[in-house]
């Protein structure tokens, strides 16, 4: 890839996160898991998926499905850069004045599904994939789901199915920022040997840097990893990406800042001093 | 036709059909090679089933998904609620040994509120069928329909020639003004035998077979809760959100005031046992009942 590419994906990421970051101040939302998969979800909409920003409903298009859906203002904010949508109705996203909201859902142009409900969308993925197979259709199906989120059951189940049914149409993403709601994964609910679970459960693994826009290039430019299993990508990210004042912070995982914190984060997102953040941790869950 | 004889001729007709499964191949043993990529058996998962349908659905696909329906309704319900109901998605659930029919299974496997928390899904039709004639004769209209419903599949040999099923509709059995039953499903056979009963007694009776529990046939229903003297409702479900709740709601959004003689399960799950056994055990044999209708209108049980 051009060099000028990883450019164009670096000043939009940067973009993406002060989107994420004001969306923080009016309303809140979940800055964390937000900041952690946005390199993942600027890289995949500028240089990966198959899709054409005008036409979000093309039937020729990849599809990507957001599982962990309390991200989504990471994946709004790719939707403002790529113009989807509005940038400016972001500010009400968590008003009834629009269909913005924390969780993502099917009014907003370029949402494939409704999430937020941890666990659901690798099976739904998974059926647009069978589609896409028994048809001959070469779209490919791209799912990102959250470290957190393999606590499910149904995730293991799902994985079981897709290897069963050679989904190799799929691609499994795991931003795995090492925070699930309130702490470390593994102070929780071990996940590690990942990679490991991954490949016994029928997959073919890469795991990668997160934030290295390099890095997932390699990863992404081999799939399918090999014929007849589904593709998983780990990638390593870290939870509050960019700003040092909340990174893996366990107990910024939502947040609600006020006007003053949010430009003062936005300074600290572009290489000012730490943000001083004051306002109350919120317990989300 | 059979079940699956009548499911091949409407895949047959109509490319968007697709036959899932977790692993229950009772009524659809020899689709697998018939259909080829369009049946799926996803194995005993019926959360990954459900999700699938989804995807499938989005697709412009129209799932037809069987599992034992306590495990469909109930293992899968949030994948239900949230990936079918909220999208509205055309999936056809079909739930299998549901109500009575689990025989000897045990509670583990009785779906005896899967109408309670199905009909609770905004958008979600819920079918009775009283026999495998209606279970495959309202087949081709509900795959047809582009809502999601379930479908609580009835595999009991018809004792009864049906009038035509019609969406929404249901079938009404006599005129009689003493007492007026409504019944679905499993115990539609019981309470036909009951009608004889109460009519051998000198009792004139209206039978309605309700067979669409949601959205249900509000004309009929309100005619036999006015037109009655005594209403019975009778359905191998608990008491709480089954039809007998429905017509409480009904009677009292209408202005209806009135009593309904309730014949179900309560609040307990049932004896596990062969159906003819668990009937006779739970008091649901047509004898039982007909003492029981005959007790409230004062009449003597003969």
């Amino acid at each position: 890839m051009a060099s000028n590419n990883y450019e164009i994906m670096e000043k939009r990421a940067l973009a993406v996160r002060e989107h994420i970051i004001r969306m923080s101040g009016c309303g809140g939302c979940f800055i964390g898991a937000s900041l952690s998969c946005a390199d993942l979800l600027v890289y995949i909409y500028s240089d990966f998926l198959r899709f054409d920003p005008a036409d979000t409903l093309n039937p020729g298009r990849d599809y990507f499905l957001l599982s962990k859906g309390h991200d989504v203002p990471a994946l709004y904010g790719v939707f403002a850069e790529l113009g989807i949508i509005d940038a400016l109705r972001l500010k009400d996203h968590a008003t009834t004045k629009d269909n913005i909201y924390w969780h993502p859902n099917r009014n907003i142009p370029g949402v494939e599904y409704y999430s937020g409900s941890l666990g659901h969308l690798l099976s739904v993925a998974m059926g647009i994939a069978w589609d896409l197979k028994i048809k001959d259709n070469s779209n490919r199906v791209i799912v990102l789901l959250g470290d957190g989120e393999l606590n499910e059951g149904s995730v293991w189940e799902g994985l079981l199915v897709a290897a069963a049914k050679k989904l190799d149409n799929l691609l499994i993403i795991i931003d795995r920022n090492h925070f699930q709601a309130n702490m470390r994964t593994e102070e929780l609910t071990p996940l590690e040997p990942l990679e490991a679970k991954f490949a016994a459960f029928g997959c073919e693994v890469i795991r990668v840097k997160g934030h290295s826009f390099t890095d997932l290039d390699k990863a992404f430019s081999k799939f399918p990893f090999s014929g007849g299993k589904p593709s998983v990508i780990i990638a390593d990210t870290v939870r509050g990406k960019g700003l040092p004042s909340i990174e893996e912070r366990a107990d910024r995982w939502f947040a609600k800042f006020s006007d003053d914190e949010v430009e003062s984060l936005i300074g600290e997102l572009h290489g000012q001093e730490n943000a001083r953040i004051h306002s109350e941790i919120i317990i989300a869950r | 036709m059979t079940y699956e004889e009548e499911l091949k001729r409407i895949c047959d007709k109509d490319s968007r059909v697709l036959v899932m499964t977790a692993e229950n191949r009772a009524a659809i043993r020899n689709l697998p090679e018939m259909l080829g990529d369009r049946f799926i058996d996803v194995g005993i998962a019926e959360q990954t089933m459900v999700g699938m349908a989804a995807g499938l659905a989005l697709m412009g696909n129209r799932p037809v998904v069987h599992a034992l329906a306590a495990f469909l309704t109930m293992r899968a319900f949030e994948f239900i609620r949230t990936d079918i109901g909220i999208s509205g998605m055309p999936v056809k659930l079909v739930g299998s040994v549901a109500g009575f029919l689990s025989d000897a299974n045990g509670p583990t496997h009785q779906a005896i509120e899967d109408i309670s928390i199905m009909k609770g899904i905004p958008g979600m039709n819920v079918f009775c069928p009283a026999d495998i004639s209606e279970s495959v004769e309202a087949l081709e209209d509900i795959i047809t329909d582009d809502s999601p419903w379930y479908i609580r599949y009835n595999p009991l040999k018809e004792v009864y020639k049906h009038e035509p099923v019609i969406k929404g509709k249901a079938e009404l059995i006599g005129n009689g003004k003493d007492v007026g039953i409504f019944v679905y499903g499993t115990l539609f056979s019981t309470a036909l035998r009951v009608k004889e009963i109460l009519e051998s007694a000198g009792l004139g009776v209206s039978l309605l077979n309700v067979r669409f529990i949601k959205p249900f046939d509000t004309e009929k229903v309100h005619q036999i809760l006015t037109g009655c003297g005594t209403v019975v409702c009778i359905e191998d479900h608990f008491s709480e959100g089954g039809f007998g709740s429905v017509l409480a709601n009904f009677c009292f959004q209408n202005s209806i005031n009135r009593k309904i003689i309730n014949i179900n399960l309560g609040e307990k799950w049932f004896k596990p046992a062969l159906l003819d056994d668990v009937l006779a055990y739970e008091g649901f044999t047509p004898e039982e009942i007909s003492r029981k209708i005959l007790l409230s209108t004062g009449k003597k049980y003969v």
